[in-house]
């Protein structure tokens, strides 16, 4: 089973913040792994939000594919952090050599908007298929003011590994979304432990997704980025990116792409034929089973929604610097015990709940 | 003694057998009466009897003409097994029995090719019931509730676009419609399938036609029902329910005067239009409608003299099939002002992955489904070599033309529907709920429509007279006399209390793999016991 969480927060927070978030529903997630996604980076990224991040763990022969791909691609490396990780006697994981988050400067000549995007993620797919090749290493993110970290273990023994409880201002985002487990219906591959991350979409899914091999068989040919499929999960992040990025509608209609109204309620409605023709034309991108999504949008936005029939629970809570979403209302009494309890919001089957930079939350009926 | 003839056929020589029971017999003579084949007669027998009446024995010998029912021993008039008398006999004094000695297959054939309706009798092994429902929701993916849950049993008719070729224009953060897109309607995955007046009696087109027409209105299932090649009744066509009906075109273009003429005056669009190429039962050869059964109405439907009716096995185009498919396509999508979908029936064949392909491709998208008939579809006559030596089994057909798309990426832009065979052991939603998983939109179905009205025949040999004229059962035969067998209302009943219960079956395999729409291409929730099987689909083999 699976527990996911986020923080959207004013001030930037450290990671322990989203660790907190998450181990008071530990007996939903089993601690078999720690997975996070940072965006809107402070502390030591501070001055390199604009330039593009690599998120690796890799070996030293890992490294060095990297470095050499980087170099005869022309990016030009700016900034590195290395974390020192603490090696505590007996901590549950299954630490890589090396951890490596470095931000590059972009090419020449590679100006636009989209020229970027593209460029960004055709690295990370060849970085993904060198390392995979050589057995050397993951790269999980190459993003401007993304920083992802994946790791196998118990997520307490994973923070003190990485010195995630120093709360030392080097490691800050505003955003935080993260998980604490690794697949365990399927066989541990780091690739399969949530939040995805693709071309500045983030997301974690708890539940099941019982239309995936038909999302997975349409999604293969539908983007050179929708890749791996070690997880169902990373279908709803395809589909997002499909639908948004791709197709560039407005995000309420990835609702009524994954969880489509039945006829006989799109037969009521005035946009009926708009609706109907997203049903039918991206029908295999539906999406049954119990499952809660949160995601991260590349403009810093968070939302949430959940299957149809509500069958996977997700809370929404905050306070005016701080809101955060869990699958159980007890991370948010963590982190959030003197919010007005009586605000939180239990999105229905229906809903998407989106939070903006301002921490407004908004609620879209499908 | 008479010397032995071994050349004239014997009853032994055929393959019903009539087994009469002279002594519960009381020559009512019923049976004879529904017989419509004329297999049985009433003869007088000679008997020997000898009776003792007396205190002590005292045997009288006497010689008495007894009349009892004899079977006739002529291979027109062969028994087809239908069982008719055995209905009718108060007495249950008489039965026909299969003969496994049969000669018939090899002694009927001096005057040509031997003909017949039913399915095929060789092929009728069965790839779906080696395959099960093996993905079952446990635990943290918990199954639906059958009961409980909405389930949206929807198939697609009609071409769709990709998502990026929507013509969608946005307006205030909100998606419109910009222009128009091919007609698509979302119907109910099982079609009643293409049985024309002429092969069906009018009453059992009629009960057919009604039990549709039912299920719409007052079930809320839009199932549709394909007219078959030989047009529709004008009053039909000229009404509201022409919306239930997918009108079909094939290559003796039978019926379409009617249709034209009616256009004018149709108060609503047909349900869709479907262009025969080929059918499964006998694919490359054209429809057949013996002239025994070309009556009166039918003469005036189709608009034809009396004769054999043979519709060509092939489209006639100037250049190509093709072309003339193609020509048809847009023909009869302009004919409804490109408001119809219109969709195309082939046979199943070593080739469907190809015309599929054809279709997926074709840059006009004017083709809104793409129906796979298999080698055990029904037809109500064909040349037997036909039926039983030519076709292709459906199930990995579908599969094929569904994971050909899939490479594509261009699966579900046109609806796959499968059929021939689809509830032959009496299962169809078991059916319809595989080949579905296998990347069918839907089934459709014909010959278990038959079967629900009365039609006793069967994979084995039973009956299987459908292109006689002599339809023991009413449905397939023009004779208004055998016409009158079938009770109409109770025929339409028994198909909408079967597809009623079809629904909640479907619901019930649906409810455990934790769908609510259909699972279309959900190869994952299928398992297969046999290796060679499991292959071939691309499923899991389990043992
Ligand atoms: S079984 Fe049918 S065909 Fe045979 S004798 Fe009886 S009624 Fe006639
Ligand atoms: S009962 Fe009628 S429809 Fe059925 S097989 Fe016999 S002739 Fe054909």
């Amino acid at each position: 089973m699976c527990r996911i969480g986020s923080i959207k927060s004013k001030v930037p927070v450290h990671p322990s913040k989203a660790l907190h978030l998450m181990l008071p529903q530990q007996e939903g997630h089993d601690n078999s792994g720690f997975a996070m996604v940072m965006q809107d980076l402070y502390g030591i990224f501070s001055n390199y939000k604009d330039k593009p991040l690599l998120s690796l763990a890799c070996t030293q022969a890992g490294a060095h594919l990297v470095e050499e791909y980087m170099d005869s691609h022309n990016f030009l490396q700016l900034a590195e952090w290395i974390p020192v990780p603490d090696k505590k006697p007996d901590l549950d994981i299954q630490a890589m050599p090396y951890y490596i988050f470095r931000n590059y400067d972009y090419p020449e000549h590679c100006d636009s908007k989209e020229e970027r995007e593209e460029l960004l993620l055709d690295t990370r797919l060849a970085l993904r298929e060198i390392l995979d090749c050589a057995g050397e290493g993951y790269v999980y993110s190459f993003w401007p003011d993304v920083l992802t970290l994946k790791e196998i273990g118990d997520p307490r023994d994973i923070a003190t590994y990485f010195r995630l409880w120093d709360d030392n201002g080097c490691l800050v985002a505003k955003n935080i979304i993260a998980q604490c487990r690794q697949n365990t219906n399927y066989d541990i591959v780091r690739y399969a432990a949530h939040p995805f991350f693709l071309q500045g979409y983030t997301l974690c899914a708890n539940g099941e997704n019982t239309f995936y091999t038909k999302n997975k068989e349409f999604q293969k040919s539908l983007h050179r980025g929708y890749i791996g499929f070690e997880s169902d999960s990373q279908n709803f992040l395809y589909t997002l990116h499909y639908v948004l990025h791709e197709l560039k509608w407005p995000l309420p209609y990835y609702k009524h792409v994954i969880t489509p109204l039945p006829f006989a309620e799109i037969d009521q409605r005035e946009d009926r034929e708009v609706l109907k023709a997203i049903r039918q034309s991206l029908a295999n991108l539906e999406i049954n089973g119990p499952n809660t999504i949160i995601a991260g949008l590349p403009d810093g936005r968070m939302m949430t929604c959940c299957d149809s029939k509500k069958l996977r629970p997700v809370v929404l809570g905050g306070d005016d610097t701080m809101v955060a979403i869990s699958s159980e209302v007890c991370g948010l009494n963590e982190i959030l015990p003197h919010r007005d309890m009586t605000k939180d919001i239990y999105p229905n089957e229906r809903e998407i709940v989106v939070i903006d930079n301002e921490l407004e939350v908004k609620r879209w009926k499908q | 003694m008479e010397t032995i003839k071994v050349q004239d056929i014997a009853v032994n020589d055929l393959p019903w057998v009539i087994e009469h029971h002279a002594d519960r017999c009381t020559l009512c003579g019923s049976c004879v009466a529904s017989c419509t084949f004329g297999s049985i007669k009433p003869v007088v027998e000679r008997q020997s009897i000898t009776v003792s009446q007396a205190n002590q024995p005292t045997p009288l010998h006497r010689r008495i003409a007894v009349p009892i029912i004899q079977q006739v021993a002529d291979l027109a008039k062969a028994c087809r097994g239908c069982g008719m008398c055995e209905r009718v006999c108060p007495n249950q004094a008489i039965h026909p029995r299969r003969n496994p000695d049969s000669r018939k297959t090899l002694l009927s054939r001096d005057n040509g090719p031997v003909k017949r309706g039913g399915r095929t009798n060789l092929n009728a092994q069965r790839t779906l019931d080696n395959i099960v429902v093996g993905r079952i929701s446990q635990m943290t993916d918990p199954s639906l509730d059958a009961q409980r849950h909405t389930f949206d049993i929807r198939a697609p008719f009609g071409r769709v676009l990709a998502a990026n070729e929507l013509p969608l224009k946005m307006e205030n953060g909100k998606l419109l419609m910009a222009k128009k897109t091919p007609p698509v309607q979302w119907i109910y995955p099982l079609i009643f399938s293409d049985m024309s007046i002429g092969a069906l009696s009018t009453r059992a087109w009629e009960a057919v036609a009604l039990a549709c027409a039912y299920l719409n209105e007052k079930c809320g299932l839009p199932v549709r029902m394909s007219s078959g090649e030989g047009g529709m009744p004008v009053k039909l066509l000229e009404s509201e329910y022409l919306k239930y009906f997918i009108i079909q075109i094939a290559s003796g273009h039978f019926g379409w005067n009617r249709i034209i003429k009616a256009m004018p005056h149709m108060v609503t669009d047909p349900g869709g239009v479907l262009i025969k190429i080929g059918q499964g039962a006998k694919p490359g050869d054209g429809g057949l409608l013996q002239a025994e059964k070309v009556a009166e109405h039918v003469q005036a439907i189709r608009g034809v003299p009396k004769a054999t009716l043979a519709s060509p096995p092939n489209h006639q185009g100037l250049y190509s099939i093709e072309e003339s498919v193609q020509k048809m396509h847009l023909s009869m999508n302009a004919a409804f002002g490109f408001r119809v979908p219109v969709a195309i029936k082939c046979a199943a064949s070593a080739t469907s992955v190809s015309v599929y392909n054809n279709l997926l491709r074709d840059p006009y998208k004017i083709c809104g489904g793409f129906f796979i008939d298999g080698i055990q579809g029904g037809t109500g006559a064909a040349n037997e070599v036909s039926l039983d030596h030519t076709g292709h089994p459906i199930v990995s057909k579908i599969r094929d033309c569904y994971l050909a798309a899939v490479k594509q990426g261009l699966q579900g832009q046109i609806p796959l529907f499968g059929g021939g065979g689809i509830g032959m052991t009496g299962n169809a939603a078991a059916d319809a709920f595989k080949m579905i998983c296998l990347g069918a939109n839907g089934v459709f179905c014909g010959k278990i429509l038959i079967q629900l009205l009365g039609c006793v025949g069967n994979e084995k040999g039973r009956c299987n007279s459908c292109n006689t004229g002599k339809c023991p059962t009413g449905i397939c035969t023009q004779d208004p006399r055998l016409v009158k067998r079938l009770d109409v209302d109770r025929g339409a009943q028994k198909i909408v209390d079967y597809v009623l219960t079809f629904d909640q079956e479907l619901r019930k395999l649906m409810a455990p793999i934790g769908n609510s729409s259909l699972p279309v291409g959900r190869s994952d929730a299928l398992v297969s016991t046999d290796k060679a099987i499991a292959d071939k689909l691309g499923i899991q083999y389990v043992c």
